[in-house]
């Protein structure tokens, strides 16, 4: 008998024939999860199951984290004896009360003793022994989960996991990253599904400061939690920005800043291997981000650009970034792009055939190449 | 090279000081209360630091409370002071203090005490009818800088104290003025200082007071410094404090200041001293308006040359865009918003000055082209 942790996956269940290379996947990146805590992973029959390390709350806390993970529960192993199994049933619902239903799956169909069976038998001895608990079979406030296959497992409850996909099953994107409160959500709902996410970042110093930089390389840590690390790219962006300022009209400041943003990001992208961009944009949220803007935006890039929050609401936003831990530092107060390059009234409805009239006084293709030749690389 | 001109932030340990603070933990790390032979060597280092420090404010006699810095011996006086005081109290502060001052007076405040706060002038000359006013009104603590941190605006310290003349207690916060500007405790009843703005280490200061005045302590347990401050004595950082005060020599400073007032006049023509005049402000601090540019942006400009200079308190750079001290000395928003200070130490060369001279010289035509329309 030895503690281990059930680890439950979802959706991984429907890919077909590329189930195994999915679960290889997903057995991997839960393996190096694993990995600071010593211990021991493995795949059988539908579950990833991990054993042998000091601590399984703290193991499951970092397997929770694990895309493509559904739900993880520490675990009895036992040898499948019935008798002793309803013994170690009684015993650890012993502290509780209210109503509880027995969750009996016998995968080894070896074993003597059906589902049905092992429910009633198991749920008669919790009953005998704890006189302040009741069955209810439709909504029990206590799941006694026993499942049968090489080896008897026994749980009581789960702790939801995030979900997903398993990361690097579902390509490779870069991340426009500010350091506001959206794009790391942004970045977390493609890593969510699978993608193996790099980010951007634009800089423009003088008028942004190390701590605006570090704040980045923060939000890059706390992304890369969720994945294997993560490769911040650092763009020198003043130049592109102060010879806009100057040379064009002042209201289209934002939509051309933005413009010049995609543009070098592409060619960062493909760097990297991305095939698709992410932004934080919502629609209508600011100037940048009403519908005519992000056509313009589009206009200028050949790859996908990905906005996953482009429906929802500040406060929605907001809540994923609490949960997921990168809203504290996307309050730091540092500015990641001067005011002094905001325009006072930013067009709001920009129209495409007016872009090219306004860049027609820059060198877009040489500001391009020397942010990107300039780009720095971080590993977080 | 770099031209390190935060002084007011920080200061660079000397040499001496490290090596003292080498040997306070190498050497001298006994308990400064045991009572064997080592510890009471430790015991007798504490005790020359204090007796160091109290000379050098003519203070000899009187007490000192180390603690870990200035903004614990600030909160030490304020609010010990008042804890000690019978009933609801009129309290007066300087209308442009530290935060470390400007928040325990807000605590005062929410305990249900009443807070005047004192007027200064643009050049830091303090509401002399206001401090008048409050004293007649009652008032029974009375805590003002000694030298601004933003624009070095100097307290008449000896006004100050015979303006109350016995009528309440005097606090004077001397984070900024202890060691580069005389000081004689006959002006106060309690007198703030912190180390590591005379390049001693950061973690030590002390509050200097006067024998008769009656503090209660915001730390309790093993009744070190007299009962007002218990813990184990931060030996390694008072034997740096030591080295500090025994090192620090203030002469010449004023020139250098002057000298670099007129090196960045020369480099930036537009540029306007705030504060009190050069030549009467402290001699270490300058803060100057860059029309048009914000401090914030010529500040990442000259750390691009290897230049470090503030946009204003350390402690408050990081928060607001706008400096409260500068508006509060009643320089318009816009002027504040361009303001840097700049601030020297007796170990800063010429070369340093000359450096950022130049270095402002280059950026400052080129930021204001990008001012914002």
């Amino acid at each position: 008998m030895r503690d281990v942790l059930l680890v439950r996956f979802g959706e991984v269940h429907l890919k077909g024939q590329n189930r195994p290379y999915f679960l290889k996947v997903l057995t991997d990146n839960v393996k190096r999860a694993v990995r600071p805590l010593g211990g021991h992973v493995w795949l059988s029959d539908s579950r990833i199951y991990v054993s042998g390390t000091a601590d399984i709350l703290a193991t499951a806390e970092r397997v929770r984290r694990v895309f493509g993970v559904h739900s993880v529960s520490p675990a009895v192993e036992m040898e499948k004896d019935l008798d002793a199994i309803a013994d170690r049933c009684a015993e650890m619902m012993r502290g509780l009360s209210g109503t509880f239903k027995v969750f009996a799956r016998r995968s080894d169909k070896r074993f003597p003793v059906d589902s049905m069976e092992l429910a009633k038998e198991i749920g008669h001895r919790v009953l005998e022994a704890n006189s302040r608990l009741s069955v209810d079979v439709h909504s029990p406030e206590h799941r006694l989960n026993v499942e049968i296959r090489d080896n008897a497992y026994l749980s009581v409850g789960e702790i939801e996991a995030v979900g997903g996909m398993p990361m690097g099953t579902g390509g490779r994107a870069a991340l426009l990253l500010s350091g506001g409160i959206d794009s790391p959500v942004a970045g977390y709902q493609l890593m969510r599904r699978g993608v193996t996410v790099c980010a951007i970042h634009f800089q423009s110093p003088p008028y942004t400061g190390e701590l605006a930089l570090d704040k980045v390389l923060q939000l890059s840590r706390i992304l890369g939690e969720y994945g294997n690390g993560m490769r911040l790219y650092i763009v020198p962006f003043t130049n592109i920005q102060t010879a806009i300022h100057e040379k064009c009209p002042d209201g289209l400041g934002t939509i051309l800043t933005r413009r010049f943003m995609m543009r070098v990001a592409e060619r960062i992208a493909q760097k990297f291997g991305a095939q698709a961009l992410i932004t934080g944009e919502s629609l209508g949220q600011v100037a940048s981000q009403t519908m005519e803007s992000l056509a313009c935006t589009d206009a200028v890039v050949n790859m996908p650009v990905f906005r996953p929050l482009i429906g929802l609401d500040k406060l929605e936003i907001t809540g994923i970034a609490e949960k997921i831990g990168t809203y504290r530092v996307s309050i730091l107060p540092y500015e990641d792009c001067c005011t002094v390059f905001t325009p006072r009234h930013p067009v709001t409805k920009p129209r495409l055939e007016t872009m090219a009239d306004a860049e027609s006084a820059l060198d877009v293709e040489a500001l391009v190449n020397e942010a990107v030749e300039n780009t720095a690389t971080e590993i977080v | 090279m770099i031209a390190y001109l935060d002084n007011s932030a920080t200061t660079r340990p000397t040499e001496g000081v490290i090596e003292a603070m080498v040997r306070a933990m190498r050497e001298g790390y006994f308990n400064p209360s045991s009572v064997y032979q080592p510890a009471v060597e430790a015991f007798r280092s504490v005790r020359a630091c204090r007796e160091a420090v109290l000379e050098k404010l003519g203070a000899v006699g009187e007490k000192l409370v180390f603690t870990s810095g200035g903004t614990e011996a600030n909160n030490l006086a304020i609010l010990g002071a008042v804890a000690r005081m019978r009933g609801k109290q009129l309290v007066a502060v300087g209308r442009a203090e530290h935060p470390s001052v400007r928040a325990p007076f807000d605590r005062l405040r929410d305990m249900g005490h009443e807070v005047r706060a004192l007027g200064v002038d643009s050049r830091g000359e303090l509401d002399w009818g206001a401090l008048e006013a409050a004293l007649n009104d009652g008032a029974s603590l009375v805590s003002c800088m000694q030298v601004n941190n933003e624009t070095g605006a100097m307290l008449d310290c000896e006004r100050l104290y015979r303006t109350v003349a016995g009528r309440a207690l005097v606090h004077i916060d001397g984070v900024q003025g202890f060691l580069r500007v005389p000081f004689d405790m006959r002006n106060a009843d309690m007198y703030t200082l912190s180390a590591h703005k005379v390049h001693g280490p950061k973690g030590v200061g002390a509050l200097a007071l006067r024998k008769t005045v009656r503090l209660e302590p915001a730390h309790i347990g093993g009744g070190q410094e007299d009962g007002l401050r218990s813990g184990t004595e931060n030996t390694p950082g008072i034997a740096g404090l030591l080295q500090a005060v025994r090192e620090m020599d203030a002469s010449g400073l004023m020139e250098k200041k002057l000298y670099m007032v007129r090196r960045f006049l020369e480099a930036v023509p537009e540029a306007l001293v705030n504060g009190p005049e050069p030549e009467r402000g402290a001699p270490h601090i300058l803060n100057m308006s860059f029309p048009n540019v914000r401090g914030e942006t010529l500040l990442h400009a000259l750390e691009a040359e290897g230049v470090y200079a503030s946009t204003g308190s350390a402690c408050s750079s990081r928060k607001k865009k706008v400096s409260p001290v500068l508006l509060a000395m009643g320089i318009s928003p816009d002027r504040a918003e361009c303001a840097l200070r700049f601030s020297l130490s007796p170990h800063t060369e010429l070369e340093e000055i000359d450096r950022a001279a130049e270095a402002l010289r280059e950026i400052y035509p080129k930021l204001k082209r990008f001012q914002r329309r």
